[in-house]
C-alpha cells in the first residue's frame, strides 16, 4: 500500500481515538467543538514555546557575536602595537567561534520555520472554530433527517482530521525544540563556564599582554622624559607620552 | 479527490489529475521502501508541487476528510518511516 494511503490511515487512527467516546452524533458535534478549542489552545502554547526557543538562540548568537567582535578589535590593537603574534592568536580564536555561530544561525532558521508553520496552523484552526460554532447548531437543528446524520459524521471526521494534523504539527515542533534545547543548554553552560568567554573576555590573556605592552611603552616614554629633563635642566611633562615625544630616541631600556 | 498535505491543508484534486498524483505517490513509496533519502526528498517535493498545482486549496472550515495524506513538506525519510510504524500506518 502506498505511503499516502498509510498516512491517511495513521491520521484516522489518531482521530478515532479522539472521538470514539461519543455515541450520539449530536454529542459528537459538541465533543468535536470542545476538542477543537483545546487543540487551538495547544497550538497557541506551542507557538509560544517555539518563540521562546527562538529568542534564546538569538540571545546566544548575540553573545557569541560580541565575543567575535571583541577578538577582532584585540587583533587590531595588537597589530597597532606591532604584536603580530598576539593578533594572529586573537584571529585564530575568532575563527574558532565561526562554526558555533553558523550552527546557531541554522538552528534559528529551523525554529523560525516551525514558528511560521504553527502560526498558520493556529490561524486555520481559529477559522474552523469560528465556522464550526454556528455550523454545529445548524446541524443539530436538522439532525432528524438521516441525511443530516451522514453530514454530521462527515463534518466530525473532517474536523478530527484537521485536529490530528495540528496535533502532529505540534508534536513535531516540540520534538525539534527538545533537541535544540539540549544543545542550547550545552551552549549556555559553555558561555557561563568561561570556556568561550575566556577567549574573548577583556581580562583574558591576549588583553593582559596588550595592556602590558602598552604599560611598558608608557613607562619607557616617561622615563625618557625624565632623562631629558635632567639632561636639559628644564621641567618635563609627565603623563601619557606621545610616541613622537622628543626624548623617545631609543636610549630607553627595552 | 481530497488530498491533505500535513501541516499545510487540504486540496481538491480533479479526477483528471488523479493518475499523476498516484504515480508520484508510487515514486515516493518506492523511495521510502528503498530507504533512499535523496529519492525521498525529490519525490516528496515533486508530489507536493503536483498537488498544489493541480488541486484547489479547500477553505479551513470545509470540514471534509481526505482520501490521501502527504507527509510534511520538510519531512525527513527517517521521520516518515517512524511515523509509518504508528497504528494505522501498517502495510496491508
Amino acid at each position: 500500500m502506498g505511503v499516502m494511503k498509510r498516512m491517511s490511515g495513521i491520521l484516522q487512527a489518531k482521530t478515532n481515538k479522539l472521538l470514539d467516546k461519543a455515541e450520539d452524533p449530536r454529542e459528537s458535534l459538541d465533543l468535536s467543538y470542545q476538542k477543537l478549542l483545546e487543540n487551538l489552545q495547544k497550538v497557541r502554547r506551542s507557538v509560544a514555546d517555539v518563540t521562546t526557543a527562538k529568542k534564546r538562540i538569538e540571545l546566544q548568537a548575540t553573545q557569541l557575536q560580541a565575543q567575535a567582535d571583541k577578538l577582532q578589535q584585540q587583533a587590531k590593537d595588537a597589530l597597532s602595537q606591532n604584536r603580530e603574534d598576539l593578533a594572529r592568536e586573537a584571529l585564530a580564536r575568532r575563527a574558532a567561534l565561526a562554526p558555533q555561530l553558523a550552527d546557531l544561525q541554522t538552528q534559528h532558521q529551523q525554529v523560525a520555520d516551525q514558528e511560521q508553520k504553527l502560526i498558520v496552523t493556529a490561524q486555520n484552526l481559529q477559522s474552523q472554530v469560528d465556522a464550526f460554532r454556528t455550523k454545529k447548531e445548524t446541524m443539530k437543528a436538522t439532525y432528524t433527517a438521516a441525511e443530516a446524520q451522514t453530514k454530521i459524521g462527515e463534518a466530525v471526521s473532517g474536523i478530527s482530521e484537521s485536529m490530528g494534523d495540528a496535533g502532529m504539527s505540534v508534536q513535531r515542533a516540540q520534538d525539534k525544540i527538545d533537541s535544540m534545547q539540549a544543545r542550547a543548554g550545552a551552549m549556555d553552560e559553555l558561555l557561563a563556564s568561561g570556556a568561550l568567554t575566556d577567549l574573548a573576555n577583556p581580562v583574558d590573556d591576549i588583553q593582559a599582554q596588550l595592556d602590558k605592552v602598552s604599560a611598558t611603552s608608557t613607562v619607557d616614554n616617561e622615563l625618557a622624559a625624565l632623562k631629558a629633563e635632567i639632561g636639559a635642566g628644564t621641567p618635563a611633562q609627565l603623563g601619557p607620552a606621545e610616541p613622537e615625544a622628543p626624548a623617545d630616541s631609543g636610549e630607553a631600556p627595552a | 479527490m481530497i488530498v491533505r498535505i500535513l501541516g499545510e491543508g487540504q486540496f481538491d484534486v480533479p479526477d483528471a489529475d488523479r493518475a499523476t498524483i498516484e504515480e508520484l505517490g508510487d515514486v515516493l513509496t518506492a523511495a521510502v521502501d528503498g530507504h533512499d533519502e535523496g529519492a525521498f526528498t525529490s519525490s516528496l517535493a515533486a508530489l507536493i508541487d503536483a498537488v498544489r498545482r493541480t488541486g484547489t486549496e479547500l477553505a479551513p472550515d470545509s470540514f471534509t476528510s481526505s482520501d490521501l495524506v502527504v507527509p510534511f513538506s520538510d519531512a525527513t525519510l527517517a521521520e516518515t518511516q517512524a511515523l509509518l510504524e504508528e497504528p494505522g500506518g501498517e502495510r496491508t
